[in-house]
């Protein structure tokens, strides 16, 4: 097996593990290690990190997972999930997770945070707030403050205060992995035949299981080995894939996609590997540092408040400018109410700005793949007709 | 199954009083919104959870609330093709058909319930309480409106606490962002004891509001909690908390009530007085609205009564204790959208549906689950498990929508309603048999 092979093989690995062996093995190597586990789309990693414990991002059980018991938890109008959440608790895939963060997405995540304290009465679970008002003194003070709370209660986990220089120190290696991570989006902007976007998606995935210097090893490892490697190049043509921050497509949808004659060259999959969009100062107020940057450099997505008119939807618009995307996948997960509200919004923008757009639902376990490869595959092919014109 | 009740019309002059009063009231106020352009007056556009009445009463503004629209249209059956407009337009099929109703009625040329056209709004007061489905709303309505649209963020209590730092965040935003820009937008300069005033107004038509939803404990019950108490919340959650109009249809409402006490009567039905009070309920989860007089007949001739309901509190959680203060202006009104029933968490709303069970003396919960709001909905399956093992008092569960008419099915409703009343009944027969 080449060395690119075993990289990709790796991180599927992790990626089917749904007893996440690899956080487990984490927490059994030394005494007192401690697990958060933590949902869509952004929790600041950095104060677990320094708290010493391991972020452990939990996105649902895929298509892989028989939902047993979660069906009795959710109606069958509810997104997948949650209910699949609860199965991979209730299951005891979790039962090693000291301790479960639920942030603001949506309505849905936030009863999932209740549902946990009424089923796990001993785990430390919290519904984590994130501002929807983006002034430094008030945003930003309210930010600060519950930052401040997660980090008391993460101190209070461990027997210790999680001091500055700790959250100074994580929030540098926070930024090394940030930075590994935008560079392989820019690689993948510049050369999507070279790292296709399911190979893109699993590397991510892993970031959410391994330790963050274990994660930016293995996105070093990959950038290395994919650079040395000559893929052959399609006639495809250029997307970006947005609606998909929260429950997952499943892999064969993304795979599907390029296949279907669609490089996929952004995306919102795993927004919290790199929502914030630029780096944080290392020095400083650590806390104040973390708020500022949620308010003035992190991602725009349903769950956040867009206080201009004008901007809504110029993120996407920007974003297919950046990666000099040639349209505009919209998959969201059905009965999501934060992507499917926001739909209609952004396509405006985009028909606008003139960019073309196809648009698709999905569930974690859609198993029937044929009818989204019939249309990213007509979409592409309008496409290439369009810009051979 | 016979109708378990023997109807009589009363002659209740308080009862008349009440409903009239708030006809007039309803009238009037979509009077003055749709006469707005001619009269000059701004409007402002804002929610019933977390509504800040008080405050936009002192910039002159009328209050335009769209979820009421919705309702008006649901009960009017013209939210279906209001519905499927917006679908057609390109909204989801799976999303919120309240704002569904909203979108295709103002596709539809934006009529209020008294035929005149609705202005647009001035203002969008996004208050941001209990539902994030609120933020797209109002960014799906800017975008159609381009007006001054103002966000007031309030947290959620996940831990079911009100911290201090969630006061001083909503109070800023309150003093920093909403009172400048509705100055602004209004022309009128702030008035804190304009404010104050108010304040004290909503807090006595509160005071009379809970002492009618307490009268529930009393069997037979004066009041149905749901059906009926929707009727009562009206004037408090919709355009009216803080005025001179909400506190006299209190006070009548109050007297009403009183009376009924006093002559041992129950609720008022569509058909008359409800004569025999078989099972008590307390019911989570708002109601459908496009068939509600099929739904609300399916209770009452079977004898059944709400007595307490979750869904009377979205616009505010007074019977626990709180009332808007004038002498916290600020701090009451955060306080207020802080403890909506949709902002509070699953643990909360648990306690407070047994709590309801104990202190009403009901039978046990029934959940009417909507099939379109993921605040409500998600998660009411474990907190129908929950209460059923806290109480010991058995759930049932129905599925229906708020406005949709597709998802109202009647005889599914009826046949599960009718399982419910026969499990009570067992139970009831277990517990005689066990003493
Ligand atoms: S998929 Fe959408 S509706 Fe479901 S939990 Fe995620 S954000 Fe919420
Ligand atoms: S989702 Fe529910 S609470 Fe939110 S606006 Fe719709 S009906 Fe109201």
């Amino acid at each position: 097996m080449s060395e690119l092979a075993a990289i990709v093989d790796r991180a599927a690995t992790l990626f089917e593990d749904l007893h996440f062996s690899v956080a487990r093995e984490w927490k059994a190597a030394a005494p007192g290690r401690k697990v958060i586990g933590y949902m869509p789309i952004y929790v600041p990693r950095e104060l677990i990190h320094a708290a010493g414990m391991l972020p452990l991002g939990i996105v649902g059980g895929g298509d892989q997972l028989e939902v047993i018991h979660g069906d009795a938890y959710y109606q069958s109008y509810i997104c997948r999930i949650p209910r699949s959440t609860v199965e991979l608790g209730v299951s005891g895939r979790l039962d090693f997770v000291d301790g479960m963060l639920f942030p603001s997405i949506c309505d849905v995540i936030r009863n999932l945070s209740g549902m946990w304290k009424l089923m796990y009465p001993n785990v430390y679970s919290r519904y984590f707030d994130l501002p929807q008002n983006y002034r430094d003194d008030i945003g930003g003070n309210y930010y600060a403050r519950e930052l401040a709370e997660l980090r008391d209660a993460l101190g209070a986990l461990r027997g210790a205060p999680v001091t500055d220089e700790e959250i100074r120190r994580s929030i540098a290696v926070y930024n090394e992995n940030r930075t590994l991570v935008r560079q392989l989006y820019d690689y993948r902007i510049a050369q999507p035949w070279q790292a296709p976007a399911a190979e893109v998606y699993l590397l991510m995935r892993a970031g959410l299981v391994l330790s963050v210097e274990q994660h930016s090893e293995l996105l070093r490892e990959y950038l290395a080995a994919v650079q040395s490697t000559e893929r052959p190049r399609r006639d495809n043509c250029r997307v970006v894939l947005t609606g998909v921050f929260c429950e997952q497509p499943p892999l064969n949808l993304i795979k599907s996609l390029e296949l279907a004659g669609c490089y996929v060259v952004d995306d919102d999959l795993l927004l919290v590997t790199r929502w914030l969009t630029a780096d944080v100062p290392a020095d400083g107020d650590p806390l104040q540092n973390l708020a500022l940057a949620f308010l003035h450099h992190s991602e725009s997505t349903a769950a956040k408040y867009e206080p201009s008119q004008k901007e809504k939807g110029q993120h996407l618009v920007r974003a297919v400018h950046r990666s000099k995307a040639e349209g505009v996948i919209f998959a969201s997960p059905s009965f999501c109410d934060p992507a499917l509200l926001d739909r209609p919004m952004l396509q405006h923008a985009l028909s606008e700005a003139g960019i073309p757009y196809v648009s698709f639902k999905y569930a974690e376990n859609s198993g029937q793949m044929q009818p989204i490869r019939e249309q990213a595959g007509t979409f592409a092919d309008s496409i290439k007709l369009w810009s051979g014109q | 199954m016979s109708p378990a009740t023997v109807r009589s019309k009363t002659a209740d002059v308080e009862k008349d009083a009440s409903m009239r009063k708030q006809k007039e009231m309803m009238a009037a106020h979509y009077d003055r919104l749709t006469s707005a352009p001619e009269t000059g007056e701004k409007v402002c556009s804002t929610f019933v959870p977390g509504n800040i009445n008080e405050l936009i009463g002192c910039f002159d503004l009328v209050n335009n609330l769209p979820e009421v629209n919705a309702i008006q249209n649901g009960l009017r059956r013209t939210s279906g093709q209001y519905v499927l407009e917006a679908e057609k337009i390109g909204h989801s099929e799976d999303v919120c058909t309240y704002v569904k109703s909203d979108i295709g009625m103002l596709a539809k040329g934006n009529v209020a319930p008294n035929g005149k056209p609705f202005p647009n709004p001035d203002v969008l007061l996004l208050s941001y309480t209990g539902c994030f489905t609120f933020m797209k709303w109002f960014e799906l309505l800017r975008e159609q409106y381009k007006c001054e649209t103002i966000m007031l963020h309030t947290p959620y209590m996940g831990d079911g606490k009100i911290t201090p730092n969630m006061i001083e965040y909503m109070v800023k935003q309150l003093r920093e962002e909403v009172i400048p820009k509705l100055e602004r937008v209004s022309g009128v300069k702030f008035d804190i004891d304009r404010l104050r005033e108010r304040l004290g107004r909503s807090a006595q038509a509160e005071e009379d509001l809970v002492h009618v939803l307490n009268s529930a404990r009393r069997r037979p019950t004066p009041i149905d909690a749901y059906f009926g108490g929707i009727y009562y919340i009206g004037p408090i959650f919709g355009a009216f908390r803080g005025t001179e109009d909400a506190v006299e249809y209190y006070r009548f409402l109050r007297a009403e009530i009183d009376a009924r006490v006093a002559a041992g009567a129950g609720p008022v039905t569509p058909e008359g007085d409800m004569a025999a009070e078989k099972y008590r309920l307390v019911v989570e989860g708002p109601p459908n609205y496009t068939n509600f007089r099929q739904f609300w007949k399916m209770f009452y001739d079977e004898g059944a009564v709400v007595v307490a309901s979750s869904y009377t509190k979205v616009g505010g959680v007074y019977d626990l204790g709180f009332r808007h203060d004038p002498r916290r202006p600020l701090e009451s009104l955060a306080e207020y959208c802080l403890g909506v029933y949709t902002n509070r968490s699953l643990p909360m709303r648990v306690d407070m549906l047994s709590d309801y069970i104990e202190e009403y003396g009901a039978d046990g919960l029934l959940i009417n689950s909507i099939k379109s709001c993921n605040s409500f909905s998600a998660g009411q399956l474990l907190m129908m498990r929950e209460v059923e093992k806290r109480t010991g008092k058995p759930g049932a569960f129905i599925e229906s929508d708020l406005v949709d008419p597709r998802y109202f099915s009647a005889a599914n409703i009826k046949n599960r309603l009718e399982s419910y009343f026969q499990m009570i009944e067992q139970r009831r027969a277990g517990e005689r048999s066990a003493a």
